[in-house]
């Protein structure tokens, strides 16, 4: 082979690695990725049933209520809608009524998000950077929702919870 | 007194590093040996000012000197003393000051054992680290300072975060730090290289040391990191594709890359111009690691940091760095000659395969952790890429790469014979299609794929110890085998141990992922159930007081086909100062497979949520990382790479130091 054919080839193959990089991660990004959406996003914009999608807000305080075989329903609000969540499994150590929560699922047929995982991710200020966003542009941000937690410090936790497999 | 003191060393050493990274390139085109010694003398000072400082601070730490801002935000009088040490790099200012003590470290290091490096090169590599440092020091002083006062000192403190009270952190963030702050060194030889316009394979040789230890660190770091999160998590999973996780993983598959390709660079003095790219790309993953972990722009379970300032600051740091890093490469790099010919199927071919399917895998990584932050700033849409985009993606790229594995060693440098080594690996291949039978025929009507992944496991395995034997003559002259096993190269055995690794992770991964048993369950005392063929009994509680928290644990007994084998505790703490909660998971290891359960909520009727896992070959996906760093760790006690000093042979009865 000579010099120029042994280029050649290694060009051609980097080419050709990346070309199936590339067709991989676009398939992905078509497939795999899922949106974030506000309770309000979701009565507005009908999403359709069954496609996943994941939502964000506060836990409207006196909607959770806990059933048999660890099945919990509560509700997701961003100050102006609500909608009805279900979901079984365990909860996260940090999920409470009145703070932020970001769950991922499906809609029912009945309007209901079905949900398989739970997450109660959270900053100093106890939300969940998306759901602060949200917040923030629905102008419910704080003096709405104050019920900051004494001295929470400067460092953030986050603990979640997942039905099924991860 | 003493913060002040710390802090005061911290602006000598930001003095020191400006001097450090102007006088010795200075020197360097003067060809002046006086400017250019500067470089070492002021690294090792440097370094001494940077461990004062880091130790006034841990001091503080210990003391629980709550008028220091720091500590009081992080530090309980009641803490543990482990975790008061600990604490001081589990918030921002102090992994700052972690990260740029290690820095200094590192700086000094190449300082001491630079000695038979030629001059122009240490001044400059030492230089480029003290640009590193300098801006680093700059960015603690001005946006992060840890030893700020408060006025009126608080009693008592607000304590660390109870996530982080664990042994994980002692461990997990230094050798997470020594790995990217290790690449820094690489970086730096990199941009002297290119300084100076010379590269040659004695330049790989003094790289390849530094790289190989930056390597091992940040895998070790890296797992230790999954393994942290696998147990106090409480959900079992080691893997979450987390964007602070793939921020450490980009960073590892190219230093992997870059180990690969040095190699290539030492020995036949070809893909310099390839390698010198690599460099600087592993340490700007390293920075964009520390930036995305450090500014809070990923909503992720370890983003503690979230100010803006900062993020602006270490975002200039970054773009200076990158961006003057590869405009410099982009200005010199035609100025190195490149060298060494080789056919497409060689030694060669299959290490640049390598850096092809690695660095390419390593993309698809970058892609998946920035474009949703892209996509936030452009299109002010919110989406999450999660562990289904990188199974697409990753995974694919991985296995051509897994099955090139075994081949790389086999062929010869130049031009290899591809039939040769296939010849050579088909016991390997024999006995992978052996597992892949019995494995299908085991778990018939299970997943497809698995049967496939324990296959390629075992080709991996199976194919680095052929290499071995195949060099020993262990078949073809058995009498003679183990003499040549002790003459065959320290590095030799370390790239079997470091591929038979990588082998023994995919099959704890495929296992785990495949065959892992879960079970939820709402128990009562005296409830009994089933998970991965064990029986889990739950028989009490009991209430317990920690130094700062107060726990409830639950006994469960375990028996298998009947007999009795243990007892585990899982248990749910709160944490009196905080008022959070944290999940202790238990966890009962029967071979390299492991019994997991964590606790959910206690309700008043009695009953506790309980989760249980079964994950079968768990531990190899760890006990995997660990072989492959023992694997490096082999290389690098090769005397090959230690430059200029040829050592005499071994004489029978004078006494060896140590190696």
């Amino acid at each position: 082979m000579t010099r120029k054919q042994r280029r050649l080839v290694l060009i051609g193959s980097a080419l050709a690695v990346l070309a199936v990089a590339v067709a991989l991660v676009l398939n992905a990004l078509r497939d795999s990725i899922v949106f974030f959406t506000t309770p309000t996003d979701v009565v507005e914009k009908s999403i359709q049933p069954g496609k996943r999608f994941r939502l964000g807000g506060l836990v409207q305080p006196g909607t959770l209520v806990k059933g048999g075989n660890l099945a919990v329903k509560f509700e997701i609000t961003d100050g102006k809608s609500n909608v009805k969540v279900a979901y079984q499994g365990i909860l996260p150590d940090l999920f409470r009524e009145g703070q932020g929560v970001v769950s991922e699922g499906v809609l029912d047929a009945g309007g209901v998000f079905k949900a398989d995982t739970v997450l109660a991710k959270h900053d100093e200020n106890y939300m969940p950077k998306e759901v602060a966003d949200a917040l923030k542009k629905q102008g419910h941000w704080k003096d709405d929702y104050a019920a900051k937690p004494e001295a929470a410090g400067g460092a953030a936790a986050a603990t979640s919870a997942q039905g099924g497999k991860p | 007194m003493m913060p002040e003191a710390g802090h005061y060393a911290l602006v000598l050493a930001l003095v020191l590093a400006l001097v450090q990274a102007v006088v010795p390139i200075i020197g360097a085109r003067r060809r002046d040996p006086a400017l250019m010694n500067v470089a070492a003398s002021t690294a090792s000072a440097q370094f001494m000012f940077a461990l004062i400082s880091f130790g006034a601070l841990t001091a503080s730490h210990m003391v629980s000197d709550f008028s220091v801002a720091n500590v009081f935000e992080n530090s309980h009088s009641l803490k543990p003393m482990l975790y008061k040490i600990t604490g001081v790099w589990g918030n921002h200012e102090g992994s700052m000051m972690l990260w740029v003590f290690i820095l200094a470290l590192f700086g000094a290091l190449v300082a001491v054992f630079g000695g038979n490096l030629p001059a122009t090169l240490r001044a400059n590599v030492l230089a480029a680290q003290a640009w590193i440092a300098a801006a680093f020091y700059l960015f603690i002083l001005t946006t992060s300072n840890p030893f700020l006062r408060i006025a009126n000192p608080p009693v008592e403190g607000r304590d660390l975060n109870p996530v982080l009270q664990d042994i994980g952190l002692a461990l997990h963030p230094p050798l997470l730090y020594l790995g990217y702050v290790g690449f820094s060194i690489s970086f730096s030889f990199a941009v002297a290289a290119l300084i100076e316009g010379r590269i040659d394979a004695a330049w790989a040789r003094w790289v390849r040391p530094w790289t190989l230890v930056a390597w091992i660190f940040l895998t070790l770091g890296i797992a230790m990191g999954s393994y942290w999160a696998y147990y106090e998590l409480g959900w079992g999973g080691w893997w979450f594709w987390d964007p602070v996780e793939n921020a450490s993983l980009m960073p590892w598959l190219s230093g992997t890359a870059l180990l690969h390709s040095a190699l290539v660079m030492e020995k036949r003095n070809a893909l310099k111009i390839w390698t010198i790219l690599l460099a600087i790309l592993t340490f700007s993953l390293s920075l964009l690691g520390t930036f995305l972990v450090r500014s809070g722009v990923l909503t992720s379970v370890h983003a503690f940091a979230t100010d803006p300032a900062r993020g602006v600051f270490i975002l200039a740091i970054l773009i200076f760095f990158i961006g003057g890093g590869f405009a410099l490469y982009a200005w010199r790099a035609g100025s190195l000659k490149q060298g060494g010919l080789f056919a497409p199927v060689s030694r060669e071919g299959a290490l640049v395969l390598n850096n092809l399917l690695l660095t390419t895998a390593c993309a698809t990584v970058f892609v998946g952790t920035l474009y949703p932050l892209a996509l936030e700033a452009l299109a002010a849409d919110k989406i999450s890429v999660g562990a289904p985009f990188f199974n697409l993606t990753f995974g694919p790229l991985f296995v051509p790469l897994l099955i090139a594995v075994p081949f790389g060693p086999l062929l010869a440098w130049k031009r290899g014979d591809l039939l040769g080594a296939s010849q050579r690996l088909i016991a390997a291949g024999l006995l992978a299609l052996a597992g892949v039978a019995l494995v299908m025929a085991w778990s018939w009507g299970g997943p497809a794929l698995a049967p496939f992944g324990v296959g390629l496991a075992i080709f991996v395995i199976v194919g680095a110890v052929s290499d071995l034997v195949e060099r020993c003559g262990l078949i073809r002259k058995p009498a003679l085998a183990l003499k040549r096993a002790r003459g065959l190269p320290a590095s030799t055995w370390g790239t079997a141990f470091a591929h038979a690794g990588l082998g023994l992770t995919l099959l704890g991964i495929v296992c785990e992922t495949t065959w892992s048993d879960e079970r939820i369950a709402t128990m009562r005392a005296g409830d009994q159930t089933m998970v991965g063929g064990y029986s889990v009994r739950l028989d009490g509680f009991a209430q317990r007081h920690g130094p700062n928290y107060r726990e409830v644990t639950a006994q469960f007994a375990v028996a298998r086909n009947g007999a009795a084998i243990g007892v585990m505790e899982p248990s749910k703490r709160n944490f009196v100062t905080r008022g959070s909660a944290t999940t202790e998971a238990a966890l009962m290891t029967r071979g390299f497979s492991q019994l997991y359960i964590s606790l959910g909520d206690l309700s008043a009727d009695g009953t506790i949520a309980v989760r249980l896992y079964h994950k079968p070959l768990v531990l190899l996906i760890w006990l995997g990382t660990v072989v492959m760093v023992f694997g490096g760790g082999l290389s690098l006690m090769d005397r090959r790479l230690r430059v200029g000093a040829p050592r005499p042979a071994r004489s029978a009865k004078a006494l060896q130091p140590a190696e």
